[in-house]
């Protein structure tokens, strides 16, 4: 392939301007993504339509300042309208969201379709706003939309402070005397204008998408707002570039839904590979933990079958490890050889043995068993920040003074661990 | 030409039924949006059904709509397990896939005889030649008869599972504990959104039959708080906007669908400002009429006192005004109205309470001491006492008057030491 068309001017505008596009649209989408107001995007820009043909209808012409003007006011009052619906109504945001985007989306078309009608000329160019044509756009529409775009950035990272606020704590912020309705205004402000500029290229109907698509993609990387608004830009800058080179070169495609898809691939992507909310990492944790839960459930089998004969170098084979605990014993072969490899347990012709380090860590295995049981028999509720990700993990992270109380609680009932005679000295205290 | 503006009216009238009954229970659930993601996420499903059998409004495009429209649903839900928000994941799912619809037919638009004004305006000017055939003879549009059909499935459905559809929209909780399958009913609904929308599709467009689903329902629920009236009022109210929609595009000469959705805008604005119990101004004149009510109330007080304290008994407009602490106008206007009630009469240059008045304003006077009265008896702080009941005395209708009394019992004096007229009193 080759880049000779990056070389025509008009090509290096449109594509700074879909890249700066997408770089306000994902620092913008992430506040709105953290703020719930994702949709938001989708009802403004739809709401912005009749802005764009009133615009047209009193200039006579197509002109992108005044059009702007017209979507921005639109967009701003479609905004007031689903604010005030849900605050004066008992109608929720969603239903609010759709009325306000499909009442006023109706005026534009109602509108347009008088403009057609009447015969006006350069019609046209309006078309292009519902699903994008950066290859029509001429270079000071570009130096325009560009100049917005960095000032919607630019304000947004001026004020990234208050926004956190408003997204973690709004109780807090107003606590400590900003007001979270001023900072919402002004993050809906800067959402419409970003929604206006993108219009252009992107078009009404998928603007919405390159609000949401880049600051979920980058949600999945990071737990860090300034980590994830700066890869939600890069997302929306990486989108709109690719979309714009497919859309202005050859295919002659719209570009909405190019860079749409652009930024849907990234999303796939960030959901299938991400380190720590991903499908692939929370799979291979999956698998991890059910491997690690398997080998100490071995261990534990293996424990207490010596404990009920008091004879600590009882042999099994796979076989009957694997009746006593009802899985397959080509799986608890597996989990064996794992055991094996690891030093824990020795086998010779089939049959298993514990080792001496093998009976030492399912002693401590087993004893954790019993006192979780114990935990969970004495203080069946609970605390919610305990049970964080995983139940079973929790077994596996007892705190040391628990483990105290529940030494005494083991005692107390009178259960008593037989001690294998070869452990020497017991480690009673901590992890393994 | 008559019968064409019948056909078209009647179309968009069964599209607007149709849609109401459904979006009634998506404003409901709080699904509205979901309503509209799958109005848009249908579109792929449509393309794809049109390359394969190269046919329009043949089975295989109903059967793309609901293919997708219960994979937007289920990508949704999809999302949503993976830890992202339901909105954000609304967002990407539908957005995706009607940006795939977009490109196909960019791609393949020219081929299947579909292009993307007619997907999303819709060309229900068209209806009337868009003719059935039964072997050789017309048998009517064939848009008015899929949406008929439609109108009837989707009729039948809501009535016969009206029970099903109503409690698992209010508690889904209680809906799984009786036994009802929430999940399939929420496949069920989405899978009806879905049909209702395609055939909607080539009347009224993709974007505006989200109108036709969310706004009738949401001006419906603002004017009745009963499900089967909600449903009833949306499908009137879409019904009738169908009409004047296309009234009022004939006579501007412009899109007929997007006048459909404008005319539900207007009643939705209707209801949101008139609607009795919801309407803001219905409410903003409810307090009005409150206030005002209590100014009388308390200017007939205020007579009443000022005859009690052994003044003169005829008082000027001056005096009411100086002894009121309200707003001018407010006391002028109060003045007004209890004149015309009869409460308040002229007398040389002055004014006097009348016997009804006198017994209007025995009977307050009895309240606000009842109630202060009350207000001690629970050990309300005797300096605080006044004002409270000041405030208080409007709001005591007289069921509550009475409660207070047997609270209160037979007593003649209040905590600071005046007289309680008696419930007989004048």
């Amino acid at each position: 392939m080759s880049f000779d068309f990056l070389l025509d001017p008009s090509v290096r505008w449109v594509l700074a301007g879909s890249i700066l596009i997408g770089i306000s649209s994902g620092v913008l989408g992430s506040f709105a993504l953290l703020r719930r107001r994702s949709l938001m995007g989708d009802a403004v820009a739809h709401a912005a339509l009749p802005g764009v043909a009133v615009a047209f209808i009193l200039a006579g012409t197509r002109s992108l300042p005044l059009m702007l003007l017209g979507a921005l006011v639109a967009g701003l009052l479609g905004a007031f309208f689903i604010q005030s619906v849900i605050k004066h109504t008992r109608i929720k945001e969603d239903t609010a969201l759709g009325l306000i985007l499909s009442v006023f989306f109706a005026f534009g078309i109602v509108l347009l379709t008088q403009i057609q009608h009447s015969g006006a000329g350069g019609q046209a160019g309006l078309d292009k706003y519902l699903f994008g044509q950066a290859a029509a756009l001429i270079g000071s529409d570009v130096q325009m939309m560009a100049v917005s775009a960095a000032a919607v950035c630019v304000i947004a990272i001026l004020m990234f402070k208050e926004f956190k606020l408003l997204c973690f704590d709004p109780g807090f912020a107003k606590g400590i005397g900003f007001s979270p309705k001023v900072l919402d205004g002004m993050l809906m402000f800067l959402i419409v204008v970003t929604v206006v500029i993108g219009m252009q290229s992107v078009g009404v109907v998928l603007m919405a998408a390159m609000l949401i698509i880049p600051a979920a993609s980058a949600r999945f990387w990071t737990n860090k707002l300034s980590l994830m608004v700066t890869l939600a830009a890069l997302f929306g800058a990486v989108s709109g570039a690719i979309g714009t080179l497919l859309s202005t070169v050859g295919l002659r495609l719209p570009t909405g839904p190019l860079i749409v898809l652009a930024a849907s691939a990234v999303f796939a992507v960030s959901m299938l590979f991400a380190p720590d909310r991903g499908i692939l990492a929370r799979i291979a944790r999956r698998l991890s933990l059910r491997g690690r839960v398997a080998k100490e459930n071995a261990l534990r089998d293996f424990y207490e079958l010596a404990e009920a004969c008091d004879c600590w170098d009882i042999e099994a084979t796979a076989t009957e490890l694997a009746a006593g605990r009802g899985v397959r014993a080509s799986a608890m072969i597996t989990t064996l050889r794992k055991l094996v490899h690891e030093g824990l347990v020795a086998e010779a012709g089939g049959r298993y043995r514990l080792t001496d380090e093998g009976l030492a860590k399912a002693y401590t295995i087993t004893r954790r068993h019993r006192l979780w049981e114990m935990f969970l028999m004495h203080e069946g509720q609970l605390g919610s920040d305990h049970v964080h990700r995983d139940a079973d993990e929790v077994e596996h992270h007892m705190p040391t003074e628990l483990e105290a109380e529940l030494e005494k609680l083991l005692a107390f009932q009178g259960i008593e661990m037989k001690l294998p005679p070869s452990i020497h000295p017991i480690e009673t205290q901590g992890g393994v | 030409m008559l019968l064409d503006s019948l056909w078209i009216v009647l179309t968009g009238a069964l599209v607007a039924g149709s849609c109401a009954m459904l979006g009634s229970f998506l404003v409901l659930r709080r699904m509205a949006m979901l309503g509209d993601a799958i109005s848009h996420a249908v579109l792929p499903g449509l393309v794809i059904a049109f390359l394969i059998s190269g046919s329009r409004g043949s089975l295989g495009m109903f059967i793309g709509a609901v293919a997708l429209g219960l994979l937007t649903a289920f990508l949704v839900q999809f999302l949503t397990r993976r830890g992202i928000q339901n909105d954000a994941a609304l967002g990407v799912a539908f957005t995706f896939l009607f940006a795939l619809g977009v490109l196909l037919i960019s791609l393949y638009g020219s081929q299947v005889d579909l292009d993307l004004d007619c997907v999303l305006y819709g060309e229900i000017a068209y209806t009337p030649f868009d003719l059935l055939f039964l072997g050789d003879l017309p048998f009517g549009p064939r848009p008015v008869w899929i949406n008929a059909a439609l109108f009837v499935i989707n009729l039948l459905l809501v009535l016969l599972l009206y029970k099903q559809f109503k409690i698992s929209s209010f508690d889904p909780g209680l809906a799984a504990a009786v036994g009802i399958n929430v999940v399939a009913m929420h496949y069920l609904l989405m899978g009806l959104v879905s049909v209702t929308v395609v055939g909607a599709f080539e009347s009224v467009g993709a974007i505006l039959v989200v109108a036709l689903l969310i706004v009738p329902p949401a001006t419906a629920y603002l004017l009745t708080d009963r499900l089967a009236p909600m449903i009833a009022t949306a499908v009137g109210l879409g019904m009738l906007a169908s009409l004047l929609g296309y009234m009022m595009a004939q006579a501007l000469d412009v899109s007929i669908a997007g006048s459909i959705a404008l005319v539900c805008g207007v009643f939705f604005l209707a209801a949101f400002l008139f609607s009795p119990s919801q309407g803001i101004l219905s409410r903003v004149l409810a307090r009005r009429w409150l206030s005002m009510q209590i100014v009388e109330e308390d200017a007939l007080l205020w007579a009443a006192r000022n005859r009690e304290g052994a003044a003169a008994e005829i008082f000027t407009k001056s005096d009411l005004l100086s002894g009121l602490d309200q707003p001018a106008s407010r006391s002028r206007a109060a003045l007004t109205r209890l004149k015309r009630a009869g409460f308040i009469a002229r007398r040389n240059g002055g004014f006097v309470l009348t016997a009804a008045g006198r017994n209007a304003a025995l009977d307050l006077l009895r309240r606000h001491r009842l109630y202060e009265s009350y207000l001690g008896d629970i050990g309300y702080p005797t300096d605080h006492i006044h004002e409270s009941a000041d405030r208080g005395e409007h709001f005591l209708t007289p069921g509550l008057a009475k409660m207070v009394e047997s609270e209160v019992g037979e007593r003649d004096e209040d905590p600071q030491g005046k007289p309680i007229p008696s419930s007989e009193a004048g």
